[in-house]
C-alpha cells in the first residue's frame, strides 16, 4: 500500500497546444482524469528527449493549472523555459507529440478554511503555479494580491485571463522594461503592513525565497514557499533533491524537496545552511 | 506459443520467486515505489545502504546528468540502524516483500556492529554489505579498493551475524585485478557478490570552473556503465563460478538485464533506471521472461553464465 505521493500515474499524454509568450512556453497537456487530484503547488515529471536520448532522467516543471475542459478532457498548463537540452527538446514539442508524464508530485499549497489576505509572489516562471493558487483562493473569499519579478519583462508571465483572479498586480523588472525597476522585495515589508496580509505564497529562484522568509522573520505573517532544488528521480527514491529543514526540537534534517516539498514553511527552511551540511547528528 | 520460464533464483540459501531487484540507494527504504508497483512481485526490495548512526551525507548539488548515465554524491544519508529496523524493515515485511539490508560503515567494527544488530531481526533475507565506503581508520582509502580491508569487514561480519543469513559482499570496479577481491571476500566468508557499485567520476562546471557536485567526485551509474559491469561480471563468474552475483551497473531494460545474467548474474539489480520510470524494474522483469522464452530457456537459471560456454 502506498503512502507517498498516492495519486501520482505515469502515463503518455498529447500534447495539445505549445505557444510561446515572451520567454517562456505554454504547453498544454492532455491529461485526462489526473487533473481531478493536482493541487495548485505540485509539479510533475517528464521523460525528455525521446527513445533513444542520452538524457536518463526526468526533468520536473510546475503545474501551472489544470481544467476540466468539455472539447479536451482534463488538461494541464506548464510554462516552460527553454534552459538546457530537456526543456528546449520539450519546448520543440509540436502538437499531437506524445509525452511521458509522472503527475501529480509532492506538496501542495496550504489551503486556508478561512478568508485570509494573501499575497503571491513569483519570480520568473515561479508565477506559473500562482495563478492556479489565486483561483483557489479567490474562491474561498480570500484577497489575492500578487507581486511579480524579473530580470526583464520577458520573463514575466502574467497571462490576461489569470488577472481576473487578483485583486492586484504588481510587476517588477530588475532592467525596469515592464512595471516598477527593482525586486519584488522592495517594499515587501509595507505591502505586508498596509494590506494586513496573512499569508505569502511563493514561487521563484532560491534567492527570493530565502530574502523573503529573512523579510519576514519577525512578522506573525506565515510563508509558504515552493523550492526548486535539481532532482534525479522526483519521486523519492534518489536523495539528490534535499534541503536543510529545521524540526520542531530545534535539529536540522536534510528532507526530500520532492516529497517533503516542493511546497514548503519558508520559515522552517535553513536558508544560511542550503549547499552546506548541517552540524553533525547526535 | 511458448512455454512459462520458471524466473526464481537463490542467493546463497536464499530462495526469491524472481531474478529482479532494486539496487541499494536507489529505491530508499521501498515506501516511495509502492505507488509504482506491489513490492512483493519482484525479486527484493534492497534498502539504501545504512550505517549505526543517523547522518546527513554531502553538500548539495549531489547528482549531475551525463551522457547516458548520472553521477550522484549523497554520502550514504540516512536515519542510522535502529530507525531504520524500527520503522522501515517492519513496513517492507507487512507488505510481503522480501528484504536485502545493505549496510556500511566507516570502521571495520561498525559493520560488525550493524550485523550483531541485524542478527537478531527475523524476515530479512539476506545481508549486502556495501564496501564502497571511505575507511576512516586508514586515510579513507575506500573498503572495496583495499584487499585486506575488504577480507576484514566480511570476515567481521561473518563472524558477528553467525550461521544463516546470506552474507553478499558488494564490491567497487574501480580496481585493478577484482576476481582476486572477490576470492579475498568469499574466503573471508561471502555467500554471494554484488558487482556493481558505481564508477568514481568527476564533472566540472565551466561556468564556477569548479567541481559541479559538493563531494566534488561521485560516482556513475546508467547505461554508460553497462560494459563495465558485464565485464567484471564476466570476470568473476569465470573465476569463481560456483558463487552467486548479483549484478547491475546500467540495466535499463530486458536485453540488458539478460546480458549480465548470461555474463553471469543469477539475480540482477536495477538502480538509476527506476529514476527515469519508477515501474522500470517490473517492465524489465517482463521483458527478460519474454526474451528468455524466445531463446528456449525453461528456467531464468540455465542461462547464468551462459555466455562462458565452450565453443560447439
Ligand atoms: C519542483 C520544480 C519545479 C520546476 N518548475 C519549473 C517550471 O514551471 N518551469 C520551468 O521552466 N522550469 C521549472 N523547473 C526547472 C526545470 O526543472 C529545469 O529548468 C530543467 O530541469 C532543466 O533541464 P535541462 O535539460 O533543460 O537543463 P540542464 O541544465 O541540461 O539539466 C541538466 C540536469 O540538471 C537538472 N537541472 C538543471 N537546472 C535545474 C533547475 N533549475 N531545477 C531543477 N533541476 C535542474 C535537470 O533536471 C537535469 O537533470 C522546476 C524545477 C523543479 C525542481
Ligand atoms: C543516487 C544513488 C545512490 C546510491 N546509493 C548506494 C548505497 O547507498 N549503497 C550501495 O551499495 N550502492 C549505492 N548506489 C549504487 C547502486 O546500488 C548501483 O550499484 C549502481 O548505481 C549501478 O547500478 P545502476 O546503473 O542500475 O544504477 C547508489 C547509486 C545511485 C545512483
Ligand atoms: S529527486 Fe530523488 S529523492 Fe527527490
Amino acid at each position: 500500500m502506498a503512502t507517498i505521493n498516492k495519486n501520482a500515474i505515469q502515463q503518455v499524454v498529447t500534447l495539445v497546444s505549445n505557444k510561446r509568450i515572451g520567454a517562456y512556453h505554454q504547453i498544454l497537456l492532455n491529461v485526462g482524469d489526473v487533473v481531478k487530484s493536482c493541487r495548485p503547488g505540485n509539479f510533475v515529471a517528464i521523460r525528455v528527449g525521446g527513445d533513444s536520448s542520452k538524457m536518463i532522467l526526468r526533468r520536473a516543471f510546475a503545474i501551472s493549472r489544470v481544467a476540466d475542459n468539455s472539447q479536451y478532457g482534463g488538461t494541464m498548463e506548464l510554462i516552460v523555459a527553454p534552459h538546457g537540452s530537456g526543456s528546449k527538446w520539450l519546448c520543440s514539442q509540436q502538437e499531437g507529440a506524445e509525452i511521458d508524464i509522472i503527475a501529480p508530485l509532492g506538496t501542495a499549497f496550504g489551503i486556508p478554511t478561512e478568508p485570509i489576505n494573501a499575497l503571491l509572489i513569483g519570480g520568473g516562471y515561479g508565477s506559473a503555479p500562482l495563478f492556479g493558487l489565486a483561483d483557489v483562493l479567490k474562491n474561498r473569499g480570500c484577497k489575492v494580491d500578487m507581486l511579480l519579478g524579473a530580470s526583464v519583462g520577458s520573463k514575466i508571465y502574467a497571462p490576461m485571463e489569470g488577472k481576473r483572479s487578483v485583486n492586484s498586480l504588481k510587476i517588477y523588472t530588475e532592467d525596469g522594461s515592464m512595471g516598477e525597476t527593482g525586486r519584488v522585495t522592495e517594499n515587501l515589508l509595507d505591502i505586508v503592513r498596509d494590506r494586513n496580509v496573512d499569508v505569502i505564497y511563493s514561487c521563484g529562484p532560491m534567492a527570493m525565497l530565502s530574502a523573503i522568509t529573512a523579510l519576514v522573520a519577525e512578522t506573525e505573517v506565515i510563508h509558504q514557499c515552493a523550492v526548486e532544488e535539481s532532482m534525479a528521480c522526483g519521486v523519492g527514491i534518489c536523495m539528490t533533491c534535499v534541503l536543510p529543514v529545521q524540526n520542531e526540537d530545534g535539529t536540522t534534517l536534510m528532507l526530500r524537496s520532492c516529497i517533503d516539498g516542493p511546497v514548503m514553511d519558508g520559515s522552517n527552511v535553513r536558508w544560511d545552511l542550503v549547499g552546506k551540511v548541517p552540524e553533525a547528528l547526535a | 506459443m511458448t512455454l512459462p520460464v520458471d524466473m526464481s533464483t537463490t542467493l546463497g540459501n536464499a530462495w526469491f520467486p524472481a531474478p529482479l531487484f532494486t539496487a541499494s540507494g536507489c529505491a530508499s527504504s521501498g515506501k516511495e515505489l509502492a505507488q509504482f508497483f506491489p513490492l512483493n512481485q519482484i525479486g527484493a526490495v534492497v534498502t539504501k545502504s545504512v550505517m549505526s548512526k543517523p547522518r546527513h551525507g554531502r553538500p548539495t548539488p549531489r547528482m549531475a546528468e551525463t551522457p547516458s548515465g548520472m553521477l550522484n554524491s549523497i554520502g550514504l544519508q540516512g536515519p542510522g540502524i535502529d530507525s531504520f529496523l524500527a520503522n522501515d524493515v517492519p513496513w517492507l515485511l507487512e507488505q510481503k516483500a522480501r528484504v536485502i539490508v545493505s549496510i556500511a560503515g566507516e570502521t571495520v567494527e561498525e559493520y560488525s556492529t550493524l550485523a550483531r544488530k541485524l542478527r537478531s531481526v527475523s524476515g530479512i533475507s539476506a545481508v549486502e554489505v556495501n564496501i564502497s565506503c571511505p575507511n576512516v581508520e586508514n586515510r579513507g582509502l575506500v573498503f572495496a579498493c583495499d584487499p585486506d580491508a575488504s577480507r576484514r569487514v566480511i570476515d567481521g561480519v561473518r563472524k558477528t551475524i553467525g550461521g544463516d543469513l546470506p552474507i553478499i559482499a558488494k564490491l567497487s570496479p574501480d580496481v585493478t585485478d577484482l576476481p582476486s577481491i572477490a576470492r579475498g571476500v568469499v574466503d573471508a566468508g561471502a555467500d554471494g557478490l554484488a558487482l556493481i557499485n558505481t564508477v568514481l567520476g568527476m564533472v566540472i562546471n565551466i561556468d564556477s570552473m569548479r567541481p559541479h557536485l559538493g563531494g566534488k567526485t561521485g560516482g556513475l551509474s546508467g547505461p554508460a556503465i553497462k560494459p563495465v559491469a558485464v565485464r567484471a561480471i564476466y570476470q568473476v563468474h569465470a573465476a569463481l563460478p560456483k558463487v552467486p552475483i548479483l549484478g547491475m551497473g546500467g540495466v535499463a531494460s530486458g536485453r540488458d538485464a539478460l546480458e549480465l545474467i548470461l555474463a553471469g548474474a543469477s539475480g540482477v539489480s536495477i538502480g538509476t533506471a527506476s529514476f527515469g520510470n519508477p515501474s522500470a524494474i517490473i517492465e524489465i522483469q517482463n521483458e527478460l521472461r519474454d526474451l528468455l522464452a524466445a531463446r528456449g530457456f525453461a528456467t531464468m537459471q540455465q542461462a547464468i553464465g551462459y555466455a562462458h560456454r565452450e565453443e560447439a
